[in-house]
């Protein structure tokens, strides 16, 4: 079957300039690969914790963090936080922290949890401003704080509206 | 209208740990971002959940705008007696959406 | 700038000789799905999570509801002898009273306006988003079948004419993307075959739920071409092409998709 236009597939992107292109985007909302421009930096993070738990000392161990690896887009990473617990009376998740070094606000989401919860476990989706190391945070009835991090690395679209 | 989806068992045993999926439909609008005229689209979001049973406050949750639209949520409770779990979103400016689920527990 | 960049070798990489499958480029359509990440092909799958069941949900409610001025649209669609399962993998199709071609969206509005006396609902309004994604849902699984010889045989050649034709600064048409490189990453994306059976669709990227014809003003603005209005002739021949290159694929609507 012969093709219309299979005679001559030559591009001539020659023609491209910014200017054009910001004409040819105008829609409502700016589309961009990342749901918002990276903002915050590392030191933004560990501010945030902060503000959050207050200065207790952040162990490794106890929680643990899954998220895919390599992520579609950044605009709903599914994220799924275990801490280690009984979740009895005595010994018991009280709050789960999530953290971000890189977007534009770094605390994402906080939850808060009790001994009726049975089992230490939250899942959700959230935004990324590219790839990261995302955190969480737990902190035991005790006072204690455990923390772990997970890196997510955030793939580039290639046909977005600009 | 129909903008909010729970998971919740109709039964569990006594004691049983039960997983509890929640979604409601909203935009989270982060505040970051620019429309077509480079004007800032306004801040809109949810900024807390909590889950009430047999009149206590079994979970909650407060989010900011990294939490992705449409916010989900997965997690847990123990089953202890029968009755209500009533769910309650609030978004920035006081307004709240509600939604609730029997449970029988043998 | 490194977008362009990406996009030009594609432009470029599209001057190959290999028409060996045919115009389609493809033996048996796959589904967009299949070139989507593991999670996000799991959201799909996922009846509660899949955000779009929260458009399907509201338009159950919507098609239960009766109108002001006459049934509602369960009151004919009960289940029975007009039951819609499987009519959406029909569709676009000929409507017998005007002799054009009608979309779901289109086919709703004349059911409003035929046997409701309601105005029609513009595209991409909740309402009918909504009231498609729940008589899309209705088919899923089935297999698309959709008409293109007689009354339709015009509106197809548009859509396939439409498909073809190079347009936009990029100077690309559709099948340079999604006959010829399907398969091929694009930066951090791997082109699909362009399929239309998961729309009306919740995309990542709109953070939100919306028809085909808003994925299409997606595709011509991304390659700089000025887009058609949704519900215009030009993309529904174009949906009636895409639908018959599709001919087989399952629906699969409401889908995910990145």
């Amino acid at each position: 079957m012969s093709l219309p236009i299979s005679r001559s597939l030559k591009a001539d992107t020659s023609g491209l300039t910014r200017r054009g292109l910001l004409a040819a985007g105008a829609g409502t909302v700016f589309v961009s690969a990342f749901p918002f421009p990276a903002g915050a930096a590392p030191e933004d993070m560990k501010a945030a914790i902060r503000k959050a738990f207050g200065k207790g000392e952040l162990r490794d161990g106890r929680v643990s963090i899954n998220t895919p690896p390599i992520a579609e887009n950044g605009y709903s990473v599914p994220i799924t936080v275990r801490v280690e617990s009984p979740m009895s009376e005595g010994d018991h998740v009280r709050e789960i922290g999530l953290f971000s070094p890189r977007n534009p606000v770094a605390h994402i989401a906080h939850y808060y949890l009790g001994p009726r919860a049975g089992r230490a476990e939250i899942a959700t989706r959230i935004r990324m401003a590219g790839t990261q190391d995302v955190m969480a945070v737990a902190k035991m009835n005790d006072g204690t704080l455990w923390s772990a991090a997970r890196e997510t690395v955030v793939t580039l679209a290639a046909c977005v509206v600009l | 209208m129909a903008s909010i989806r729970l998971s919740v068992p109709d039964t569990a045993a006594k004691g049983e740990v039960i997983e509890i999926k929640a979604l409601i439909r909203h935009p989270m609008e982060s505040g970051f971002r620019r429309d077509s005229r480079g004007e800032t689209i306004p801040r809109d979001i949810i900024t807390r959940f909590e889950c009430e049973y047999d009149g206590q406050t079994v979970f909650a949750a407060d989010f900011h705008p990294s939490v992705s639209a449409n916010p989900f949520l997965t997690f847990y409770t123990t089953a202890t007696v029968s009755g209500t779990l009533t769910f309650r979103w609030t978004d920035q400016t006081g307004r709240t959406w509600s939604e609730s689920a029997e449970i029988r527990v043998t | 700038m490194r977008r362009l960049g990406a996009l030009a070798l594609l432009a470029l990489s599209a001057c190959g000789p290999d028409m060996a499958k045919g115009e389609t480029g493809f033996e048996t359509p796959q589904s967009g799905s299949a070139f989507l990440k593991p999670d996000t092909r799991a959201l799909q799958s996922d009846d509660f999570a899949n955000p779009g069941f929260l458009w399907v949900d509201r338009g159950e409610a919507l098609f239960a509801r009766a109108s002001e001025g006459g049934p509602a649209c369960a009151s004919c669609h009960d289940g029975g002898e007009h039951t819609l399962e499987g009519v959406a993998a029909r569709y676009p199709a000929i409507d017998d009273q005007t002799g054009e071609l009608f979309n779901l969206e289109r086919r709703i509005n004349a059911c409003r306006s035929r046997h409701q006396g309601e105005p029609p609902l513009e595209h991409e309004s909740e309402a009918l988003l909504s009231l498609t994604a729940y008589v899309a849902h209705l088919s899923r699984g089935v297999a698309i079948d959709v008409e293109t010889g007689g009354a339709a045989r015009p509106y197809y050649e548009a859509g396939r004419e439409y498909f073809f034709t190079r347009r936009g600064q990029f100077n690309l048409s559709c099948h340079h993307c999604h006959d010829r490189n399907w398969g091929q990453s694009l930066r951090g994306d791997t082109i699909s075959q362009g399929h239309p059976n998961g729309f009306p669709a919740y995309r990542l990227e709109w953070e939100s739920f919306g028809s085909l014809h808003r994925r299409l003003r997606d595709c011509d603005t991304g390659v700089r071409a000025a887009p058609y209005p949704a519900g215009s002739d030009t993309y529904v021949a174009l949906e009636l092409y895409l639908a018959a290159r599709a001919n087989g694929l399952a629906m699969e609507s409401p889908g995910v998709r990145r």
